[in-house]
């Protein structure tokens, strides 16, 4: 396995959907190359970093503007 | 907090959503409680911007509340809203297309290679390395460099976890397209953050 054909599967890989043969192979390239090893790990790191609760937090300010919005809404409503 | 049964939630989201058809408001606002967080991350994660993402945000429950009289109840709340605010935020771009920072057309990231130009390791914890509101614009930034249409697969998939088969129902892709721009998308963004947390990089 060259490194071309090793980063077009790391994504797969990491989604667990890989044939067994196709994940030792890629495995046994991650294992000596460290080019693609990086690649795999910083890829994996990616994910984690954007998945990461702190991110992107809710404002407080605007939840309240959402709340008197739906409520300006459920008046027009009644 | 103990982590309740998927069915029990299920359930117990069916009474809500009934409770608020039937004009208990309390009830409605017990649903917005509950995906508020997450709508406002799916508007900062697919538009980019908090002024957006509020809209989105606001956007998504009024229209909610306006059409929840023809949510039908077969399906989940939580899938209905998650619908409604990709939408939202779609639009959101479309409407900004006019400047230059919103490349719409995704054919161009489907063709040709996925170039890796950064194969050095990162230092460890890079998150660890940068306060709060820097590194967010890090993120927020890589997320940037990429077209929506790759900036929601990453998000729905990722992020909020969805299948390949949700992801691609809810915006009428293939399985195999959302398999092929979830892989760019992760490339492209390792790709960017890369520039900033490899070792020897700046910090």
């Amino acid at each position: 396995m060259n490194c071309n054909k090793a980063v077009k599967e790391i994504s797969g890989y990491l989604d667990g959907e890989l044939t067994e043969e196709l994940k030792r192979t890629l495995e046994a390239h991650l294992t000596y190359c460290n080019h693609c090893h990086a690649v795999y790990d910083s890829t994996k790191k990616t994910i984690e970093l954007y998945c990461d609760g702190q991110l992107f937090l809710l404002p407080d300010e605007v939840r309240t503007r959402l709340h008197e919005a739906l409520k300006r809404k459920l008046q027009e409503h009644t | 907090m103990t982590e309740l049964p998927q069915a029990t939630l299920a359930r117990d989201e069916g009474h809500l959503v009934s409770e608020a058809k039937a004009g208990n408001y309390s009830a409605f606002e017990e649903l917005v409680n509950r995906y508020e967080k997450k709508i406002y991350r799916l508007g900062m994660n697919i538009t980019g911007n908090r002024e957006d993402a509020e809209d989105v945000l606001q956007d998504a429950f009024l229209k909610a509340f306006e059409h929840l009289p023809d949510f039908r109840e077969d399906s989940r709340f939580y899938t209905w809203i998650v619908r409604i605010a990709v939408n939202e935020a779609l639009m959101k771009l479309r409407k900004r297309r006019t400047s230059r920072e919103v490349p719409m057309d995704d054919s161009e990231d489907d063709n040709g290679e996925v170039v890796v130009r950064e194969f050095a390791d990162w230092k460890p914890n890079p998150e660890q390395q940068f306060a709060q509101a820097e590194l967010e614009r890090i993120l927020q930034g890589a997320v940037n460099s990429l077209s929506p249409g790759f900036r929601t697969v990453f998000y729905l998939r990722d992020v909020e976890g969805l299948s390949t088969e949700e992801t691609a129902e809810l915006l009428n892709l293939t399985a195999g397209a959302v398999k092929a721009r979830l892989f760019r998308a992760r490339l492209r963004l390792r790709e960017e953050l890369s520039k900033i947390f490899k070792r020897g990089g700046y910090s």
